[in-house]
């Protein structure tokens, strides 16, 4: 089972948590500051597994992210590392469906768009993606198709409630 | 703070606003840019407007999620965002709430209410994110009240819902075993359908659920193994193949099933990943079935061959599960395992060496270590260090089993500690000691290498070696008599460097001198009954040797003092080893060691040496060295005085003070030569407690006797006077003086003394006395075990490679190894599986037993019509079953073993048959049949877990795999 999903700029900045299984706000800042340690110092030649603390934990370098995810023992790597591939190109369709630019100018600059744009969409595409830690739905255009989905429901949420009549009922309550 | 605002709604600030004021900050303002950020939310997050409350619940998360702001505070509010109307603040407020909320939350209990509406609300999803929601915080209580509400949803018409729904009874699960009940049946009849979502998703949670009891889920295996036959999902297939692991050692039957679909997949894929699982299958639960085996070791090889690392990484993992039933597979590639041990990748290198040691054996340890070791001599500290690990913790296996030439093995340990980044002093510390203690025939050598550790007085500079120096001092002292030269012992124990050593390892560089010192001492009282009439020859030398000693001697007793303790003549500190040339001449020493005999005047050498070196030590602020130190100048006074006017006693009392000190060198030398052994880790238990002896007693009584007394802490006791040091030598020869009538009690009290103060390498008491009744005496045939007679000629290896050809050995027999008794080890405690995994599995076993009930009978439904041979079988086994179902029915244990077996042997040849008639395809009829038996067969499964639902009393039926698989 995937514990955490971390995602991490070349920096050391982080741009995404997920946490799976209960960790406290301490543990939850210690596994990123001594895990980033660990993985934004390994070459780029190396293999994308790190065993620290008993996790395996898989990572893999996107343009200037690391997206890494902490798993059980027994889990496969190579599974979790096709996991991770299927969740960028899901955020590559998704943002490259939003912002209407080319998708590999989309993956290379991942960074930008985390910090400017729809933050919240990585949050609900890897919430398609997995549940409670398992891989849940394996069709990207599934996913795809379930936050478009969510998404005009809260375009139109927002209208609505930026609308004038909105803002005037308001004002005057 | 004044509530918010219109304009505060009007211009708030949203969340792209603060990611990029975030950004725009440069590192020392960020943290008074986010304080005031939140500021800003802890005000609109008050607002009525829950557009307002959202937006600032949704920068919190964020911050939350990456800057660790605390947002604990908001959970009430989280709770208010999700009971909103609308769908954005809903996902917000979901969001926010899955993010920090946790069992001690709480306000946790109040949002029961809002997730059981979201799970029944029209949109999905919205019951998406309740199940997100629930999958993530689901508490005890939680999972209880909506239990019913998931059981609804597993069987809602929309797929999307639907998965998410069987995702989330992993939590039910876990929380609240009683929701097995329930859900169970659901979930087993979600793998037989052909959505893939559903079944991947049910396949996850049976993946997790096996991880924690396998046992339980044994009667699923058909269903599993039908998925993995049909499946053409990957990650379905490697989630099942995960499931297998678990349960193939339960259930040894399985394997041969299992086997071949497995290597059919392994061929015929071309995902590594579903490869590797395969492997990985194989070669942990798969071990005896050669051709799998064969199979999978040539996919490692194809995965080592591949230039990426990830491939080769995995590889090597492969190889090393198997290493230990199949050493061929690492011997096969090891020109692969070698190479990699020079990877760039950290990781690799580590899998190699793992595999390389895997490799070593008696036959080429040897060439393996020497190779290692110069490896480690050109690689990085830590993987250096990761190597003299290795090799060490190989070697000591099972009580240095795979080592037949002591000899070599510890001048290894030598050259490993001259390795500059070694660091593992200690390692290497309780192995030299701990061979000493085991092995009588490599003391000689032992003390070899010990005296080159401790000549070489760069090594006194690496504080990790520290460790491994006072072994090698320790074992100086203790088999000083395979020293051949003392005197150099000695001089090295004694040399100005050890004040670098920490205070607890120079006391043992102390106790190692006197008992050389000792050790001299009584030879030369030995051999001298034959030279009485060279003493007078020598003395007359040794008299202006000596004056000029005292002369010298005098100057410098200060000298030595560690930290600059007497500054003023610190500058003569280390020439002390002059007045040891000038006191022996240069070439006395070579002769003496020649001739094996130690003259008269190299004692009073070592006298004056020991006397000048720890005179300063008796003000030493550290009381172990201290107190050492004063025992042992007083041991010098008093054996000082026999040999300082060897004319006078020689023509007046020589016969008095003779006998006197060598009594008590005698007694000393008595002490110090008795044998140490290992000791089992378990005599203290044996030692049965006097009656007398009230252990657990409260001792607060002597809080007020003692209390005025503290016991310093060591280094903080000094005793700081500069002149305390000479006092005290006076006073302790004064009183020795006084006391040579009774020197017996004064000698042996002071050695007790040691005993006690010196614990680290001494043993009980007791040990000393009844040695044999908890340790065989080295060397003693009947009870020490040496395992390795047989391999005794067989040799090292010659080849660079490892291989481990074989070649006559000239080598000398392996010395016996002292083993204390097996089963010394503490009796492993079987994990208990915790509570709740028993109410969980115990659930489970409820309705599956139910199940299988049904399944034992129905399973002679499909056999009846195909022939009637079958059906008669069937039902006889059937017969059998009720019958040992009757007896065992007392216990619903279901794992009867017997029964299991009966009733599958009878099932067997119907299956072998039906198998037959699968793999050859010839017949169509076979294979419908065995569809239309399959259909059936889930049929009557149904059938029986309805069944199995109403309390009756069905009897317990031993879990069974149906016949179509076994």
């Amino acid at each position: 089972m995937i514990q955490f999903v971390l995602l991490i700029s070349r920096q050391g900045k982080v741009r995404l948590t997920k946490w799976y299984s209960p960790y406290t706000q301490k543990e939850r800042s210690k596994v990123i500051r001594e895990l980033s340690g660990v993985i934004l110092t390994r070459g780029p030649k190396l293999c994308n597994f790190v065993e620290w603390r008993g996790h395996k934990v898989v990572y893999k370098r996107y343009a200037s992210l690391y997206f890494c995810m902490g798993i059980d023992q027994e889990d496969n790597e190579l599974e979790v590392l096709e996991i991770i591939h299927h969740y960028v190109e899901i955020l590559d369709r998704y943002f490259g469906s939003v912002s209407e630019l080319r998708p590999w100018f989309i993956v290379c600059e991942l960074d930008l768009i985390f910090n400017f744009h729809k933050y919240n969409a990585a949050y609900y595409a890897l919430d398609e993606l997995l549940i409670a830690g398992e891989l849940q739905e394996s069709s990207k255009k599934t996913v795809a198709r379930l936050i478009a989905a969510q998404d005009s429901l809260v375009e139109a949420a927002k209208e609505q409630a930026s609308s004038l009549s909105n803002i005037i009922s308001q004002a005057t309550k | 703070m004044a509530s918010p605002s219109l304009m505060d709604t009007l211009f708030q600030r949203g969340l792209d606003d603060i990611i990029k004021g975030v950004r725009h900050q440069q590192s020392s303002t960020e943290s008074i840019f986010i304080s005031r950020v939140i500021e800003e939310i802890r005000r609109e997050i008050k607002s009525t407007d829950l557009q307002t409350k959202s937006t600032a619940l949704q920068k919190l998360t964020y911050l939350n999620s990456i800057h660790f702001i605390d947002m604990s505070w908001a959970s009430f509010h989280a709770i208010e965002c999700i009971s909103s109307p609308t769908f954005s603040h809903k996902k917000i407020g979901y969001l926010a709430i899955s993010q920090s909320f946790s069992e001690s939350t709480p306000v946790i209990l109040l949002i029961s209410n809002q997730i059981r509406k979201d799970l029944k609300s029209g949109n999905e999803f919205e019951v998406s994110l309740a199940l997100d929601c629930l999958s993530r915080i689901g508490t005890v209580d939680l999972c209880r009240d909506l239990a019913s509400e998931v059981f609804i949803l597993m069987s809602s018409s929309k797929v999307f819902i639907r998965k998410k729904a069987i995702g989330v009874v992993l939590r039910l699960f876990e929380k609240y075993p009683d929701a097995v009940r329930v859900c169970f049946k659901k979930l087993v009849e979600s793998l037989e359908g052909s959505d893939s979502p559903i079944v991947s998703a049910v396949v996850g949670v049976f993946c997790e659920l096996s991880a924690k009891d396998p046992r339980s889920y044994l009667p699923l295996a058909p269903e599993f193994y039908r998925i993995l036959v049909d499946s053409k999902n990957n990650w379905v297939l490697i989630k099942v193949l995960k499931i297998f692991v678990k349960l193939a050692p339960l259930e040894p039957r399985l394997a041969k099933r299992l086997v071949e679909p497995i290597c059919d997949h392994m061929r015929k894929t071309g995902a590594k990943s579903l490869v590797f699982e395969c492997i990985r299958t194989v070669v942990t639960s798969f071990t005896e079935y050669e051709s799998a085996m064969k199979l999978a070791a040539a996919k490692i090889r194809e995965f080592l061959m591949e230039d990426d690392p990830n491939l080769k990484y995995l590889g090597l993992h492969a190889i090393s599960i198997m290493a230990p039933k199949h050493l061929w597979a690492v011997l096969e590639n090891k020109d692969v395992v070698i190479q990699s041990l020079s990877d760039e990748d950290p990781n690799i290198k580590l899998e190699s060496l793992r595999l390389v040691m895997a490799m070593a054996s008696e036959s080429n340890l040897m060439e393996t270590c020497r190779v290692l070791v110069n490896y480690a001599l050109k690689s990085d500290p830590d993987f250096c260090n990761e190597i003299l690990g290795s090799i060490l913790s190989t070697c000591c296996q099972n009580v240095y089993e795979v080592i037949i030439d002591f000899d070599w093995y510890v001048s290894l340990l030598g050259e490993m500690s001259r390795i500059p980044n070694c660091k593992k002093g200690e390692e290497i510390e309780n192995q030299l000691i701990d061979i000493g203690m085991r092995v009588k025939d490599v003391r000689p050598e032992l003390v070899r290498i010990a005296r080159d550790l401790l000549i070489d007085p760069a090594l006194l500079g690496n504080p990790f070696l520290h460790r491994l120096l006072s072994a090698a001092a320790w074992v100086c002292g203790e088999y000083v008599e395979f020293s051949r030269n003392p005197v150099e012992l000695m001089e090295a124990l004694l040399q100005p460097r050890t004040s670098l050593l920490p205070s607890s390892i120079r006391t043992v560089y102390m106790q190692s001198a006197f008992k050389i010192l000792i050790f001299c001492i009584h030879s030369y009282f030995l051999q001298k009954e034959d030279m009485t009439s060279e003493v007078s020859d020598l003395a007359s030398k040794r008299q202006c040797s000596e004056s000029s000693d005292l002369a010298t001697g005098k100057a410098l007793v200060q000298s030595d003092q560690d930290e600059g303790f007497n500054p003023r003549e610190s500058n003569q500190s280390y020439e002390y080893p002059s007045v040891v040339d000038t006191g022996d001449g240069q070439s006395s020493t070579p002769t003496f060691m020649e001739k094996k005999s130690l003259m008269h005047e190299s004692i009073v050498n070592l006298l004056n040496l020991m006397e000048l070196v720890l005179s300063p030590l008796s003000g030493s602020l550290d009381v172990e060295i201290q107190e050492r130190a004063c025992n042992v100048l007083g041991f010098i006074e008093l054996v000082q005085q026999e040999f300082s006017n060897p004319l006078i006693r020689k023509e007046a009392n020589l016969d008095r003070e003779e006998v006197i000190a060598s009594r008590v060198v005698e007694w000393v030398h008595d002490v110090f030569t008795e044998e140490l052994g290992p000791v089992s880790v378990t005599a203290q238990d044996r030692v049965p407690i006097p009656d007398e002896l009230v252990l657990k007693e409260n001792l607060t009584d002597l809080e007020a006797i003692c209390g005025g007394v503290e016991l310093p802490a060591p280094g903080s006791f000094s005793l700081t006077s500069p002149y305390y040091g000479e006092s005290a030598v006076f006073s302790v020869s004064n009183l020795q003086a006084e006391e040579d009538s009774e020197p017996s009690t004064e000698s042996t009290s002071l050695l007790t003394e040691h005993r006690k103060r010196h614990e680290l390498y001494y043993l009980p008491s007791e040990k000393n006395i009844i040695p044999a009744n908890d340790y065989p005496p080295a060397n003693d045939p009947s009870s020490s075990i040496n395992t390795n007679d047989a391999t005794e000629d067989l040799v090292k290896l010659a080849d660079q490679s490892l291989v481990s050809k074989r070649k006559p050995n000239h080598a000398k027999p392996r010395p016996v190894v002292v083993k204390l008794e097996e089963g010394e080890a503490a009796p492993v405690v079987s994990k208990k599986p915790e509570l709740k995994d028993d109410l969980l599995s115990g659930a489970i076993h409820d309705i599956l037993l139910g199940n299988e009930a049904k399944a034992a009978s129905s399973q002679s439904n499909p056999s009846d019509k195909s022939s009637s041979k079958r059906k008669g079988k069937a039902k006889h086994v059937d017969l059998l079953d009720s019958k040992e179902n009757l007896a065992v029915g007392e216990q619903p244990n279901h794992e009867n073993p017997s029964s299991r077996r009966s009733k599958h042997r009878g099932d067997g040849k119907q299956k072998s048959k039906k198998s037959k008639g699968k793999k050859n395809g010839d017949g169509r009829e076979d294979d419908g049949e065995k569809e239309s038996q399959k259909i059936r067969d889930h049929h009557g499964r149904h059938k029986s877990r309805q069944r199995a639902d109403a309390p009756i009393n069905v009897v317990p039926q031993t879990p069974d795999i149906p016949d179509y698989l076994l």
